[in-house]
């Protein structure tokens, strides 16, 4: 979800010591899954996750069925949680890296194919979400939880939601009524995706036409963007510092939460699209009780749980059948849950490949 | 001194006592605001909710929030005692030697470590341990944090030495006192304010710590603020702040404690 440039130096000099082909690594890749049967455990279970993003009943209930313990370990960025499974010293069972992660963890030969036949409530999974483009058989990963990116505004600015557009950032007229009360994502594919989506490309364009078109669309509103930031635009919105803020889903609602601000700021989807992220539940090569990850996926695939971890934590759950328990709060807020036509409008960031330098000199030349 | 001089002198003190008044309200409001916020019955950060001791009972309740409370206090202890020990004998080392041609090479290669980015640093003992085939854990955060705190200790350690005085240690060995008790009698008591000093920086390094502890964590060894950054995808409750007011009155006591000692070192070297 957030990416931070020097971890990306990190990762990049882990990779090139080449660490991953060490003694750790159990032999993922070539031997597709393990053999488990559903609910079988071979262990005690190595979580790695963020911090509060799992629901401790969950964690306890899990104990009790599987009558095995489950140690948590929590890290900031996905980039550190690679660093780590890179080098191999830890044997974590069980990842949630997010979709662009999971691309990355495949291509370097870190995550092991799941046992499909291990998982009795994949059926569950709803159909958006069986072939994400990160992951496109859904063999190595299964989403965790989801949400997405938009901009959250005033009402004062934006009185008919509906009508949200990328244009109160891109359009110099649109936008003159809220420059220099504008706040954009320090972070090249979200804020170039938004700048691709505004101009009706699609946000994981490859074309560098069309990504040179967004830089300079984003260099154009740059004297309007008050300042490119990916850490504190829900404070800095509900301060009244910006009037249109862009970021992820879940840190505004739990902003507006905390503020009881949710009648003078809304968030939603601009009329032209916006970003999917979804976070996934991998098995990565350093996994030991291979079975057991089996199990807890499975776990979190059961109706009632997926549901449970969705009432705690209030992002979206890519789980069809936990509807039915999901709190209707939470259910019927269109911003976690989007109406179907918004739905058809999200585009998850995939890997592009060749073209991650363009976007990255792109924005950086377009922010100076 | 003429009346006019005096009228300076008298304006120029009251803006330093002004300036140190603002300091010290730069320093402590936000701690003041934390403090505050952390007994408020409200969620939200800036309004105030009535008294509540709310947020201590739900901090004392969450498992892997008070885990990494643990796990931060004992690393901290522990590489902060190891970490004084060795750098204050780095310290003394390097400096009996000074007179060596090499004494240039040992005080780069000691300084090194302060002037590398904390992430060379982690990567590095990412990679070291993995290459001798180490598991990840508590102790290799431990080891981490000693490493990178030896050099702070030595390096504050040795300024005090470099001012003392080398005839003490002369007339100490004059009248027969072994070198053992030269050095607790003489040396030491002389250069405990900088071992002091060098032991607290250690350990207000060590609770800090995020990027390397990051990277040489294991499985449940967690740390309070390599937990706190992984807070991103919900948002910093009250929690944290009644976290952040436990660890600050810790601090607090210890920094009184070393302050203590500090003084009656003084005092008895005054006697």
């Amino acid at each position: 979800m957030k990416r931070a440039p020097w971890l990306l130096a990190l990762m990049l000099m882990v990779a090139g010591c080449g660490l991953s082909d060490g003694d750790n690594a159990a032999d993922g890749g070539d031997s597709p899954g393990a053999e488990c049967e559903p609910g079988q455990v071979d262990g005690d279970l190595n979580l790695y996750n963020w911090s509060e993003y799992m629901d401790p009943e969950l964690i306890a209930g899990f104990e009790q069925e599987a009558g095995v313990d489950v140690t948590e370990t929590f890290y900031d960025s996905n980039e550190t949680m690679l660093a780590q499974i890179e080098a191999g010293g830890a044997a974590y069972d069980l990842v949630v890296p997010s979709d662009y992660m999971v691309e990355t963890m495949i291509d370097a030969d870190l995550l092991i194919p799941l046992n499909r036949d291990a998982l009795s409530n994949l059926a569950n999974l709803d159909p958006d979400f069986t072939a994400p483009p990160f992951d496109p058989d859904g063999a190595y990963s299964v989403a965790y939880q989801w949400g997405t990116t938009g901009l959250g505004f005033s009402y004062d600015v934006v009185p008919d939601p509906t009508q949200l557009s990328w244009g109160l950032i891109f359009d110099p007229e649109m936008g003159a009524a809220v420059a220099g009360r504008v706040q954009m994502l320090n972070d090249e594919r979200e804020t170039l995706g938004a700048a691709l989506k505004y101009l009706g490309y699609s946000l994981n364009s490859t074309e560098p036409d069309e990504i040179n078109e967004a830089a300079e669309l984003v260099r154009e509103a740059k004297d309007r963007i008050a300042t490119f930031d990916s850490d504190a635009y829900d404070d800095l919105l509900i301060q009244g510092e910006t009037m249109v803020a862009h970021g992820y889903s879940g840190n505004f609602f739990t902003a507006f939460e905390a503020a009881d601000a949710w009648d003078s700021f809304g968030y939603g989807i601009p009329i032209e699209g916006g970003t999917a992220w979804v976070d996934n539940m991998a098995i990565p090569t350093t996994a030991q009780n291979v079975c057991t990850a089996h199990a807890f996926i499975d776990y979190l695939l059961d109706a009632e749980n997926g549901a449970a971890l969705t009432n705690f934590n209030f992002y979206a759950s890519p789980n069809a059948a936990a509807e039915e328990f999901i709190l209707a709060e939470i259910l019927e807020d269109p911003a976690i849950y989007p109406p179907p036509d918004v739905m058809d409008k999200l585009e998850f960031i995939a890997g592009v490949g060749e073209a991650s330098t363009l976007y990255a000199d792109a924005f950086v030349e377009a922010k100076s | 001194m003429t009346g006019e001089e005096a009228t300076t002198r008298g304006w120029v003190n009251r803006a330093l006592a002004l300036n140190g008044w603002v300091v010290f309200l730069f320093l402590y409001a936000p701690i003041a605001v934390l403090v505050l916020f952390s007994f408020s019955a409200d969620r939200n950060v800036g309004s105030w909710g009535g008294f509540s001791m709310e947020w201590y009972q739900r901090m004392l309740a969450n498992d892997p929030l008070m885990r990494s409370l643990r796990n931060s206090l004992l690393v901290a202890l522990l590489s902060t005692l190891v970490s004084t020990v060795l750098g204050t004998a780095a310290a003394i080392a390097l400096e009996r030697y000074r007179r060596w041609a090499t004494r240039g090479v040992f005080d780069a290669l000691l300084y090194l470590p302060v002037i590398i980015p904390d992430v060379t640093m982690a990567v590095m003992l990412l990679m070291w341990f993995t290459t001798i085939g180490w598991s990840l854990s508590l102790t290799t955060i431990v080891l981490s944090h000693i490493a990178f705190n030896i050099s702070f200790v030595a390096i504050v350690v040795r300024a005090r030495l470099a001012n003392m005085d080398p005839s003490l240690e002369e007339a100490a060995a004059d009248l027969y006192a072994g070198r053992w008790r030269t050095f607790r009698r003489v040396t030491l008591p002389v250069i405990m304010p900088g071992v002091l000093g060098g032991a607290l920086l250690a350990l207000t390094l060590s609770l800090d710590d995020v990027v390397v502890t990051s990277l040489v964590q294991g499985p449940g060894s967690t740390t309070l603020p390599v937990f706190v950054f992984g807070l991103i995808k919900r948002d910093v409750t009250p929690e944290i702040n009644a976290v952040s007011t436990v660890m600050l009155a810790a601090s607090m006591v210890l920094v009184m404690v070393s302050l203590g000692f500090q003084r009656r070192g003084d005092s008895e070297r005054v006697r």
